[in-house]
């Protein structure tokens, strides 16, 4: 079985800003196939650690193997070739507003691969399909609504059929309907594409919806106060904060 | 990646086998699509497919869009799992677009669209004035909701962070100006009356035109991109909601300090306008110090000085008119923040020509 090999490999990293530490020597894996959750309350180093992760911010020191390659150490050139690998859907979307959704999305299949024109419409095309887009190919940004932005920066993030994405919040701003749709959508892609998924989210009811390995940031001790399946998490967990964020401070209000 | 087909009895047999990663066969494709319309029932085998990724994806999307149409059958069951489901979540559509946006306008729809433009845009800019002039009306009688700190913020930014640049652009006009004037006025050997030409050129127009142009692509543009930026983050709308008006919180404290530093810059634009002039004078035209400065202070007067700073006076009110009002109006998006901007500037310095004719004329006609 290919499900236990590892995808993304985190050994002792360190973040922060300045002189400023977040997270102090944090390890985890994700497996392939995974959907791994990211959580923690508001301001623990989630998105942060989602930037360094996607090679927007360095950490202070530890490693990051994307793929078996450290991405920590990598040049350029290889970062460049692992990043193409990865799709990421940022919170609301982040499509250029001076292009249709169609040139959004051709965009990193025109600068990375050498298909013909008319394979790449087509291929837009499909990938609108795919997030329940069909027929909104010339639209511009500003033209659609929020949870349309963020189905069509999906679109974008799977354009070159990535092995890993990342989410940064999918729910937020979402009614929970579409809120659910995304998540269906998420479970969907996974298991057609095998696509490995990260999400950062505090959203519980899509933690237990679609999480299959998870880890528990906590600002306080700045480090991983959980890891592991968020349902048994919730079943078995003995630390009262993580207990706490899972049933909502549930047992504080009992 | 060898994609077979064969069209029998108007059932069409496809089988895909091999690899059919990065798959872009045109004429394949093409063969495929047009023994598809003849068919009736389209099946597919694919015992042999190996690696696959979205370009195969395409290929069945087309190919099921297309059955669709024509009402023929099509059986993907055989296909594996994965693929299978793709094809269906993409066949699946949730919602249709109300209509599709319209890009072109004909001709005669756009002139009148480009005239009622330019009629609404003028009405809303005077009435934008009028709001402004309201709350100029306001700080005088200390009602304005206006925090000191940004007033103070925005003197400094266009107070002494301006002087190196005015100093500078102004330096090299006046030099231009003796430049330009000498090779003329040698031929006469009247090159004395480069130091009266510098003198009237910079202190009549010439240093409140260069002040009003560096504020203008300075500031000017500075205070659109702002204010735009706020439009995008929703912060006018809180603003508004709070009942603060967008004039006295935002407009009134750049405003006022431009009408501040505006005359300022102008009379520091004039002499080291008249400084560049006597810099090429000296050192390039032999002309002695001291003459060269007996004919400067003989031909200055003080109301062409005043003009000049009177100019100064009203470009500062059109250079933070026109960057507030296009920030202020500016859409929703990062592009039409770079577009406020550009708009301010080139409205703001065709503005400052078009009152400058206009005061130009006025001055004549009083004599001045």
């Amino acid at each position: 079985m290919n499900k236990q090999q590892p995808e993304i490999e985190v050994n002792n990293l360190t973040l922060g800003y300045g002189n400023f530490t977040l997270m102090k020597d944090i390890s985890f894996q994700v497996n392939k196939g995974d959907i791994f959750i990211i959580m923690g309350a508001s301001g623990g180093g989630k998105s942060t650690l989602l930037k360094a992760l996607t090679g927007l911010l360095e950490p202070f020191s530890g490693q990051i193997c994307i793929g078996g390659t450290d991405f920590t150490k990598a040049s350029p050139q290889q970062r460049n070739q692992i990043m193409q690998r990865c799709g990421i859907l940022y919170q609301s979307g982040a499509l250029f507003s001076s292009m249709t959704l169609a040139e959004n999305i051709a965009l990193p299949l025109q600068r990375y691969t050498s298909y013909s024109p008319k394979l790449i419409s087509e291929l837009v095309s499909l990938k609108l399909a795919l997030v329940g887009l069909t027929g909104f190919e010339d639209y511009y940004p500003s033209e659609i609504s929020g949870g349309m932005k963020k189905r069509a920066g999906l679109a974008r993030a799977l354009a070159l059929d990535p092995k890993i994405v990342y989410f940064d919040e999918p729910s937020a701003g979402l009614d929970p309907i579409s809120s659910k749709l995304l998540d269906d959508l998420i479970l969907d892609l996974n298991q057609s594409l095998g696509t490995t998924i990260v999400v950062v989210t505090h959203e519980l009811d899509s933690i237990f919806a679609i999480g299959s390995n998870s880890i528990f940031l906590d600002a306080d001790t700045k480090g991983i106060s959980g890891r592991g399946n968020p349902k048994e998490l919730l079943k078995n967990t003995q630390n009262p904060k993580l207990r706490e964020f899972l049933t909502r401070g549930g047992e504080k209000n009992a | 990646m060898p994609l077979t087909f064969n069209l029998t009895k108007q059932t069409l047999e496809m089988e895909l086998s091999g690899n059919f990663s990065s798959y872009d066969n045109e004429t394949e494709k093409t063969a495929l699509f047009n023994a598809a319309a003849k068919a009736r029932n389209i099946l597919v085998k694919t015992s042999g497919l190996e690696r696959w990724d979205s370009t195969l994806v395409v290929v069945l999307y087309e190919l099921a869009k297309r059955a669709d149409k024509q009402k023929t059958s099509y059986d993907f069951s055989s296909l594996p799992e994965n693929l299978h489901r793709l094809v269906s979540l993409a066949l699946e559509v949730d919602r249709n677009p109300p209509s599709p946006p319209s890009r072109t306008t004909p001709w005669l729809e756009a002139l009148g669209g480009w005239g009622l433009n330019i009629y609404t845009g003028f009405i809303s800019g005077l009435k934008f004035l009028g709001r402004l002039l309201t709350s100029i009306g306001r700080f005088l009688t200390g009602k304005a909701v206006m925090r000191p700190v940004d007033f103070l913020f925005a003197l400094e930014d266009c107070g002494y962070r301006a002087v190196a640049i005015v100093s500078l652009v102004s330096f090299m006009v006046g030099l231009i100006l003796a430049f330009v004037g000498a090779i003329q006025l040698q031929t006469f050997g009247a090159q004395i009356y480069v130091a009266s030409l510098v003198t009237i050129g910079m202190t009549r127009i010439m240093g409140a035109i260069m002040a009003g142009i560096i504020m203008a692509g300075r500031t000017g543009a500075s205070y659109a991109a702002a204010i735009g930026t706020m439009q995008v983050n929703e912060e006018i709308d809180a603003l508004k909601t709070m009942g603060i008006p967008v004039t006295d919180f935002l407009v009134l404290p750049r405003t006022l300090s431009l009408l501040i530093t505006m005359p300022v810059l102008t009379v520091l634009a004039d002499f080291m306008g008249i400084f560049g002039g006597t810099f090429v004078g000296t050192v390039m035209l032999d002309i002695s110090l001291q003459e060269y400065i007996k004919f400067s202070v003989d031909t200055f007067e003080l109301d062409n000085f005043l003009v000049g700073v009177f100019h100064g006076f009203l470009y500062g009110m059109i250079i933070s008119l026109c960057g507030c009002y296009y920030g202020v109006n500016c859409g929703r998006n990062a592009d039409s923040v770079g577009m406020a901007a550009t708009k301010s500037v080139v409205s703001a310095i065709v503005w400052m020509i078009v009152v400058t004719g206009i005061l130009t004329f006025i001055f004549k006609v009083l004599g001045i």
